[in-house]
């Protein structure tokens, strides 16, 4: 028995060990990408975007939160003996450790944005008098005395959050100025000059006023976060920016699995359907009318209805709740994935019909090339763009059908952290008198943000991809 | 004309055949009558008397695809398959687990999901391509730039967005319309308006950048060039030539989703309590009412299939070279 039993255990779910396999897949693209010119060139016209950019670095935020949140573990119970350790059943995230106080510091119930009160009145005892007031929160501005204190308090926390993050993003501005002067072999002055005036042949402009901005918000954030619940409290009295943050993973998860999921059945399917035609092709296209006909909500309904009693039957095979939540987003995305390789299927099909007239395909054929062979060196690398452009493109379209879907009962685990639950909370706030609108509000903020950062840089990628758009310009 | 018309509708028996055995995999043999049964009956009043008791009374007690008690014909036609599934093909939907007949249902839903979606479809369109063409009108100025970013800010707003405002600030807060309700006929008009108004500007953004791609596709091909060396203005460019025939693949796209208009939309009618199908759809998937959710995949994919066949219709009525052999 060694004197030093670790203080936790790590918790591999489902979602995880796919998420850091695409995280692999995808860092393994990138250095092959950067080895090869011809794949590099249409990576370069998107970096070379000012507005891909600035969505490119928007979505980099979330998809670290996202990953922060992904790597799990449990806590070791205290009172456990250290020769039979026992951990607790509540599955946490590095995200959450870093979190710290916005996970733990829970009010009682509703609580305003920026609020030091509580929203529901209650009996306290004043002056040995009992009132009915609204008593103040435990957490949310506890550190005032008084209440003409709070103004002042909100101020000071912006000004200094303002002032961290100028000077933070001030700094990196200053570093890579000499970064970048040194590395292009210029005076400093020189490239300060041609970063102002937009001659960097990238967009340096757009990239520092994106990084200024998120710096200078997170900076305010955090100070605030520091004293108040920023978003505010919901029903039970849980920080809303927490649940907001938690909500990224699951969007993201929803973007990024499903498409996995998609792409080996739209690719093999697409490609073997054009490229052998015949009854192989009949096959395909009925399969794929089959399921284009059926409504995609009703059969993603049905489908998850079906996993939903597969998973209340079996208890036992789930040690955790977060297990069992998360093996049901992992059903959704497979059934969301099942259901939607149709289209992208569609397309490939009809590329793989040109491309295997064309001559040097027939060429490979008369030499004898096998088919495995050709497709996997003539055809897929040519439709392959269109296979990026459809990931991109699916991503955002997946996040806001996680809400609809969350909101007709078929989406994600009720006790999961998702906007479209969030959404769907809200429904009845609205309806209280005053509005709770915040939980809602902070949901709409980051789907928004993550949703318009997601098309914005899609339309940079499909607009670098397209060989039908260069040809335009 | 017509025997490219019969061949299709042949062709698409087989479709809905798929459709029929997938709904039934999926309803009855991945998840059985018993599991069914159990969900329905909750927890704690699992027994396999109440299990029984629950699939006769539903009329789920019969064996999946063959039945060894019967005799002759009856062996294939008395299961679970022939008279559950089979039979939709006959439009015969049978009973909801409320006791209702579902094929009433559908009947009776029907309008007022259409009164909702007919509109949605008329005045979208309309008011989709009014956008788009003012975007070609303005095309590479900032006008027709930021046309775009607000497109495409209004396409990442969730459809629950629009639905929740529309519904707060309308309804609730300046009391225009009533927040949700049905009523039939002329009376029924301001209950229609306010779904009616916000599902046209939930698609604006989709819509109106699909259809200034196409009409940019368009403006740039010969025959414009031809018509302005003409010397035709360029409202008349853009009326007479590149609408026209900017219509033909607008026109055709909608045509797919004509027919589905009469499922009408899930979220728009359970937000505004429009009694239609789709609210009738939502709340059978939160009651876990497997027929009635097994009826309107199938009336989805028969509608889907009607569509597609119009489509090919279209086509050739639009655009004469397109013949249909």
């Amino acid at each position: 028995m060694s004197l030093v039993t670790s203080h936790f255990v790590p918790v591999l779910l489902w979602t995880d060990a796919l998420i850091f396999m695409l995280l692999i897949v995808s860092l393994a693209a990138v250095w092959w990408i950067r080895r090869h010119a011809h794949l590099r060139a249409p990576w370069a016209a998107v970096a070379r975007r000012p507005m891909a950019m600035g969505a490119a670095l928007v979505l980099a935020v979330f998809v670290v939160i996202g990953l922060l949140d992904s790597l799990h573990y449990r806590e070791r119970l205290d009172d456990s003996p250290p020769d039979r350790p026992q951990y607790s059943v509540e599955v946490l995230s590095v995200f959450d450790a870093l979190a710290g106080r916005l996970r733990t510091q829970q009010e009682k119930t509703y609580s305003a944005p920026l609020a030091m009160h509580l929203y529901a009145k209650e009996f306290t005892e004043r002056d040995g008098a009992t009132v009915r007031d609204y008593p103040r929160l435990k957490y949310g501005g506890a550190h005032l005395k008084q209440a003409d204190e709070y103004v002042p308090d909100i101020v000071r926390r912006i000004l200094v959050g303002l002032l961290q993050g100028l000077a933070g993003s001030l700094l990196l501005f200053g570093l890579l100025a000499a970064w970048q002067a040194r590395h292009e072999r210029m005076r400093l002055g020189g490239w300060l000059s041609a970063w102002a005036t937009g001659h960097l042949g990238w967009p340096g402009r757009t990239v520092v006023i994106v990084l200024t901005l998120m710096l200078i918000l997170g900076a305010v954030m955090a100070r605030l976060a520091a004293g108040y619940h920023v978003f505010g409290t919901d029903k039970v009295g849980q920080d809303v920016l927490y649940i907001s943050l938690k909500s990224i993973r699951t969007g993201l998860v929803i973007g990024t699995l499903t498409t996995l999921v998609t792409l080996p059945l739209a690719i093999v399917l697409g490609i073997a359907a054009g490229y052998f035609r015949g009854w192989v092709d009949d096959v395909i296209q009925y399969v794929y009318t089959v399921l284009n006909s059926i409504p995609g909500v009703l059969l993603i309904a049905a489908a998850v209805l079906i996993v939903q009693v597969a998973i209340e039957a079996h208890p036992d095979l789930f040690d955790t709740a977060a297990a069992r939540a998360d093996v049901r987003l992992l059903a959704l995305c497979v059934i969301m994935g099942v259901t939607s390789w149709t289209s992208l299927a569609r397309l490939l099909r009809g590329e793989s019909l040109k491309l295997r007239t064309l001559d040097y395909v027939e060429a490979a054929r008369a030499f004898g090339v096998s088919h495995a062979r050709i497709i996997s060196r003539h055809i897929f690398p040519n439709v392959f763009h269109l296979v990026l452009i459809a990931i991109v493109l699916d991503f955002s379209g997946l996040v806001l059908a996680e809400a609809v879907l969350s909101y007709v009962g078929v989406g994600v685990d009720p006790a999961m952290y998702s906007w479209g639950n969030m959404i769907n909370g809200a429904r009845l706030e609205l309806a209280r008198e005053p509005v709770v609108w915040w939980q809602l509000g902070a949901a709409f903020v980051f789907m928004f943000t993550l949703v318009l950062a997601a098309n914005l840089f899609a339309d940079g990628v499909r607009d670098a991809f397209d060989p039908r758009l260069e040809e335009r310009r | 004309m017509f025997a490219y018309v019969l061949r299709r509708l042949l062709y698409a028996i087989p479709i809905l055949v798929g459709v029929n055995l997938l709904t039934f995999a999926l309803f009855f043999v991945v998840n059985t009558p018993d599991d069914m049964a159990r969900l329905q009956l909750g927890a704690k009043h699992v027994t396999p008397e109440a299990i029984e008791r629950w699939k006769v009374e539903h009329g789920y007690d019969k064996p999946l695809l063959l039945n060894t008690r019967a005799t002759g014909s009856a062996q294939l036609t008395d299961t679970l398959f022939f008279q559950r599934s089979a039979a939709m093909f006959a439009f015969q939907f049978g009973k909801g687990d409320d006791g209702r007949d579902i094929g009433n249902e559908i009947q009776t839903r029907m309008g007022p999901s259409l009164a909702i979606a007919l509109p949605v479809f008329v005045i979208g369109l309309l008011v989709n391509i009014t956008f788009a063409l003012l975007m070609v009108f303005f095309r590479a100025t900032y006008l027709d730039l930021w046309g775009v970013v607000l497109c495409v800010v209004l396409m990442s707003i969730s459809g629950l967005f629009y639905i929740i405002a529309g519904q707060y600030f309308i309804a609730k807060l300046w009391n225009l319309l009533p927040i949700s309700g049905y009523a039939g006929g002329i009376h029924g008009l301001k209950f229609i308006l306010l779904p009616v108004l916000v599902s046209v500007v939930a698609g604006i953004g989709s819509g109106s950048r699909w259809y200034r791609t196409i009409f940019l596709e368009e403006i740039g091909k010969d025959y414009v060039r031809t018509a302005r060396a003409k010397g035709l203005s360029e409202i008349r460019v853009l009326f007479r030539h590149v609408l026209k025939n900017g219509m033909i693949p607008i026109l055709t796209g909608a045509v797919v989703v004509l027919p589905l208009l009469f499922m009408g939309s899930l979220i728009t009618e359970s937000f505004f309590g429009i009694p239609g199908l789709g609210s009738y759809t939502i709340d059978a998937i939160q009651a876990q009412d497997f027929s009635v959710v097994r009826a309107m995949v199938f009336l989805g994919s028969f509608l889907y299939i009607v569509g597609l066949i119009l489509t090919d219709i279209s086509y050739s009525w639009v655009d004469p070279r397109v013949r249909l052999q």
